[in-house]
């Protein structure tokens, strides 16, 4: 068997191609900030992004170029105000136009939770007095064949590839995580390909009885890069840094601004560790 | 001059709101100030949710952010997310929903979509997030926002969350489980649905605010209700536990993280 523990460039390189449907998950803990900086690093174009709460690094990729599409159901800096690189790219195009396949938080996880569960569409009570279907035809309706009542219906979220941030891996490839999880477990079994960055890769796990576990055959690589969800947090090893989710609104607000932070950290970096330390240099 | 400010008046309003043992589904914002005061004076049992599937939290400082460190360390327990929508929302296991909006209307519905057309956005805001279906299936909505008469509109430029629809009953007509958003509350006072037309109407004034104040903060002819009554002003207790809340939180967050290496 093939050793699925590799590095996070070559992770990229290998899994993600330009037009992929990239779901880079993560609910305020645990987002893999540093897959998303190696994927600018690696100049894709042309991704369809997926996440129910493109945050900080969404704002990193559509201001980069990396995107032409966005499924979402709330983009925002939580707590703080805009994401103005998304807000630039959907009024003024900048860099690119930037297609949206709106949703809501309930819809986009009943979404994964069909795409996990290789059913072609999610039923909900949702949508419910709502302006949505009306600009987002994916949002449909269907009637219970038991009851009649008229339900919503979405499709199926499949990506291409999902990433994920977790606490640790062990050699097979197994990937255990914990504290806030998100819609994360949905989306890696949605996922045709799965690609995982850890804190540590150990030598066995715990026991983990009802803690969530991504199975080793449905993970495709695994990469260790310690504080790579930096500055969201990591539970047990590092805390959500909101003094730079505070300050990215000022470095996103501009063009120019937003262009000489990401050279001078993200293009200029080789590496995560190397980001990390660029901003050491700085505080 | 009072000795407190409309923001603090607002929350301790909506603090009051909220009784011991309810099962609340919390905002980040005012809404998360309201809810931990209500938890820290009158309500000590109150069940706080947050969308990040963290249940039955305590936080000891507020989050910045809906998914804070802090508000999973303080939960009974985290759930995923899929599940806080469809278990505990979808099947109508919440009490109390709060909810922000940039625009409200006579009849509760909420915009956090966007201004301008949705093709050609004047402001792009940032979306649903959990509040369509917090509107639809929350046994009742509270929500918060400031008033001026571009945040209490006669048309809304989007409708994100509905609240009574059309007014007269348009809402009970409809699958959504909860019965809409019952209180809304500005900086000026509380607004409530009349009960036949559904239509929001001055129902409450903080002490010192009048009538024309409020007419002149809201986008629509404003109705008044029957009776309009003057909200208590702030206790001692309830200003020295927010002020103290508040306090924390700024040392908590003012705290340099140290970067992971």
């Amino acid at each position: 068997m093939t050793s699925k523990i590799t590095t996070l460039r070559d992770a990229i390189a290998a899994h993600v191609r330009d037009g992929a449907c990239v779901a880079l998950e993560g609910f305020t803990h645990l987002i893999p900030f540093a897959a998303g900086h190696e994927i600018i690093r690696q100049g894709r174009r042309n991704l369809h992004l997926v996440r129910m709460t493109p945050d900080l690094i969404y704002d990193q990729m559509i201001g980069m170029g990396c995107a032409s599409k966005l499924t979402f159901s709330w983009g925002g800096n939580p707590g703080v105000g805009s994401l103005h690189r998304l807000r630039d790219a959907v009024e003024h195009q900048w860099p690119a136009p930037l297609a949206l396949d709106e949703h809501t938080h309930a819809g986009v996880a009943a979404a994964y939770s069909a795409g996990a569960a290789g059913l072609p569409f999610a039923t909900l009570r949702g949508y419910l007095g709502t302006d949505l279907p009306s600009v987002n035809p994916r949002i449909r309706s269907v009637d219970c064949p038991f009851t009649g009542e008229r339900l919503a219906a979405v499709p199926a979220l499949n990506p291409d590839v999902t990433i994920l941030h977790a606490q640790r891996a062990d050699r097979r490839g197994n990937v255990a995580m914990y504290g806030i999880v998100g819609a994360q477990r949905e989306a890696a079994f949605a996922a045709r390909t799965l690609v995982v960055t850890v804190e540590e890769i150990v030598d066995e796990l715990p026991s983990a009885m009802n803690g969530i576990v991504l199975p080793h055959w449905i993970v495709s690589a695994v990469a260790q890069c310690r504080g790579g969800a930096y500055p969201s947090y990591v539970h047990g090893h590092y805390a959500r840094d909101n003094g730079f989710y505070q300050r990215w609104d000022t470095i996103a607000r501009e063009r120019d601004g937003f262009l000489a932070w990401m050279q001078q950290h993200v293009l200029a970096s080789r590496d995560h560790a190397t980001f990390l330390a660029s901003l050491r240099e700085v505080a | 001059m009072n000795d407190w400010t409309r923001d603090e008046m607002m929350t301790v309003a909506a603090a009051r709101q909220l009784w011991d043992g309810c099962v609340c589904f919390v905002g980040i914002g005012l809404p998360s100030a309201a809810c931990n005061l209500a938890r820290l004076t009158h309500a000590p049992d109150v069940v706080l949710i947050y969308e990040s599937g963290t249940l039955e939290t305590r936080p000891d400082v507020l989050p910045l952010s809906i998914g804070d460190g802090e508000l999973a360390d303080t939960a009974a327990c985290v759930i995923p997310l899929p599940e806080v929508f469809s278990y505990l929302l979808q099947a109508g296991r919440v009490d109390v929903g709060f909810l922000g909006a940039a625009q409200v209307d006579r009849y509760g519905n909420l915009n956090s979509t966007v201004i301008g057309p949705y093709d050609a956005p004047k402001t792009r805001l940032p979306g649903a997030g959990g509040a369509t279906e917090i509107a639809a299936h929350a046994r009742q909505t509270f929500v918060m926002l400031k008033a001026t008469p571009r945040s209490l509109v006669a048309q809304l430029d989007f409708r994100t969350s509905g609240g009574f629809l059309e007014g007269n009953g348009a809402r009970a007509r409809t699958s959504m489980r909860g019965t809409g958003p019952q209180s809304v509350i500005t900086d000026f006072g509380v607004l409530k649905p009349h009960p036949a037309s559904d239509e929001l109407q001055l129902s409450a004034l903080f002490d010192g605010t009048t009538v024309d104040e409020a007419r002149a903060a809201t986008g629509w002819p404003l109705k008044v209700a029957a009776t309009v009554e003057t909200i208590a002003p702030p206790t001692k207790i309830e200003l020295e536990t927010l002020r103290a809340l508040h306090a924390r939180t700024r040392e908590a967050h003012r705290r340099p993280v140290r970067l992971p290496a």
